[in-house]
């Protein structure tokens, strides 16, 4: 009898473990993930020396491992180029798409090394239904005597889980206040040209040294 | 760099009547008719700001030590404090009103003329109000986008409110006159270095500097007036109709693949979590 209990049991654990080990994706709230990336993102870029220091190469790898797989950048895109997006042809989007990631990887790599170490973040909490699939998650940044920031996410629910499509700071949206650059270019020289626009402007910020942090 | 005397009414004026001869102009942002006035605005503003605002306020940042920074940005931060208080109360908003005038009047005392914001440290938040965001409170529309020589974002309406913010802002009624512009013009450098880090950030991210400033300002200001910053409450549903228009239904290209080095970490076996957050409808 002993040794089909130890074995039921066994069983179970290994069963109980593998289930929370890969729990799948979509089970964590959005809120819950946020707040997790987040945490996780400005403890690195604070204890990091060379982060702390400057070192670009160090914080854009950063962004690129621990925020960017979270972000529905292809989304940011298409939002962002509105009513332009329709017209565009299925190549001018994803050239478009790749393009706008990479801009979006400098920023938020500048954004990264500028958090100073006594930069916290509180979280609001989360009132919305298990079923939504659009949704708000808020927070504010507090640095030692500076006004607090709002600092807002929007996510989607798709296949894979919460992504981030749209980000707000200081009162404005990341794909608000896009839209007037992209529709300007545009409007100038057409997708195509904002495009090229854009693969200009990146392979300037590639050449460009971060700024450093404050004290 | 300020003017010692108030902006008269006629400065306004003038910047109406312009707005009227310019509107016949092409433009192809409602909120922005006064487009080429502003761009000119800002074109000379960024010389000036390039040419002697920003070399200043650099050098202040990494020459004066921090606490001195920091006593300098909680003195006229204090002062500030006074006129959002009288903001609060024409705003009916008591509780706020009572923050900042509370703040006023503990970091004047217990803080040594505001140069300690000790009623911070106790937690008391700081509210930004001026008269601009009082109108627009009270209903004013904020009227086309302006960019003022040398103090830069504005609207119309915030612009009108000026005179007024200029009288409340306690320093100017400062004796004599060559303390109260020394005063003025530390006060211009200090909130020049403390959007340092902003204001790069914006020149790599932004496209057409001018346009990106003026979409994001006005949201910002948007904001402001209705005390929401981009919503304050807590986090929720989302419509994306409402929040996007037609927009909404774009279909993203599919995912390219992805750049070296983004495999998707795996949560740690004991992340958070059993307790899921309050859901209510």
């Amino acid at each position: 009898m002993k040794p089909i209990i130890t074995l039921i049991a066994t069983a179970t654990m290994a069963f109980a473990t593998h289930a929370a080990i890969a729990a799948p994706v979509g089970n964590e709230a959005p809120d819950v993930l946020v707040k997790r990336i987040s945490s996780d993102v400005l403890d690195t870029a604070k204890s990091d020396k060379d982060i702390q220091a400057g070192d670009k190469q160090k914080v854009v790898a950063l962004v690129q491992s621990k925020i960017l797989p979270f972000v529905d950048t292809e989304k940011m895109t298409a939002l962002a180029a509105g009513r332009f997006w329709r017209t565009a042809t299925p190549a001018q989007q994803q050239r478009l798409s790749e393009e706008f990631r990479t801009l979006l990887v400098f920023t938020y790599s500048g954004a990264l090394s500028q958090i100073k170490k006594d930069d916290k973040v509180e979280f609001k909490p989360l009132r919305a239904d298990p079923a939504d699939t659009d949704v708000e998650v808020r927070s504010v940044v507090t640095s030692s005597g500076g006004e607090p920031i709002q600092l807002n996410y929007r996510l989607n629910k798709g296949a894979q889980g919460w992504k981030i499509f749209d980000i707000n700071v200081l009162g404005a949206w990341l794909v608000e206040t896009y839209k007037g650059n992209f529709s300007s270019e545009i409007n100038k020289t057409g997708i195509d040209g904002l495009i090229a626009k854009l693969a200009e402007r990146n392979k300037q910020l590639a050449s460009k040294p971060l700024a450093a942090p404050a004290k | 760099m300020k003017k010692t005397t108030m902006p008269s009414t006629r400065f306004v004026a003038v910047v109406a009547l312009a707005g009227v001869a310019l509107s016949g102009c092409a433009t192809n942002n409602p909120r922005d008719p006064l487009e080429r006035l502003n761009r000119g605005i800002y074109k000379f503003n960024d010389v000036a700001d390039r040419a002697v605002l920003k070399p200043v306020a650099t050098g202040y940042k990494k020459v004066v030590p921090s606490f001195v920074q920091k006593g300098v940005h909680n003195f006229f931060g204090n002062l500030t404090d006074a006129w959002s208080g009288l903001n609060d109360i024409l705003q009916g908003k008591p509780d706020h009103a009572a923050d900042d005038l509370g703040r006023f009047v503990i970091n004047s005392t217990f803080g040594v003329l505001g140069l300690f914001d000790v009623a911070g440290m106790d937690g008391v938040p700081k509210h930004n109000e001026d008269l601009g965001q009082t109108l627009g409170y009270w209903g004013v529309p904020s009227g086309p986008y302006l960019v003022l020589p040398l103090l830069g974002p504005s609207t119309i309406r915030d612009t009108a409110a000026l005179p007024g913010d200029w009288y409340g802002d306690i320093w100017t009624h400062k004796d004599p006159t060559r303390w109260r512009n020394i005063g003025t013009a530390i006060k211009v450098v200090d909130t020049r270095a403390s959007l340092l880090d902003a204001s790069d950030l914006v020149q790599g991210a932004a496209l057409d500097e001018y346009e990106f400033l003026r979409d994001g300002y006005l949201q910002r200001r948007e904001g402001q007036v209705h005390d929401n910053g981009g919503s304050k409450g807590d986090s929720g549903k989302l419509d994306m109709k409402s929040a996007y228009g037609d927009d909404a239904d774009n279909v993203s290209a599919p995912k390219t693949t992805p750049e070296a080095g983004t495999t998707a970490p795996t949560p740690p076996a004991e992340s958070t979590p059993a307790t899921p957050a309050p859901v209510s409808k």
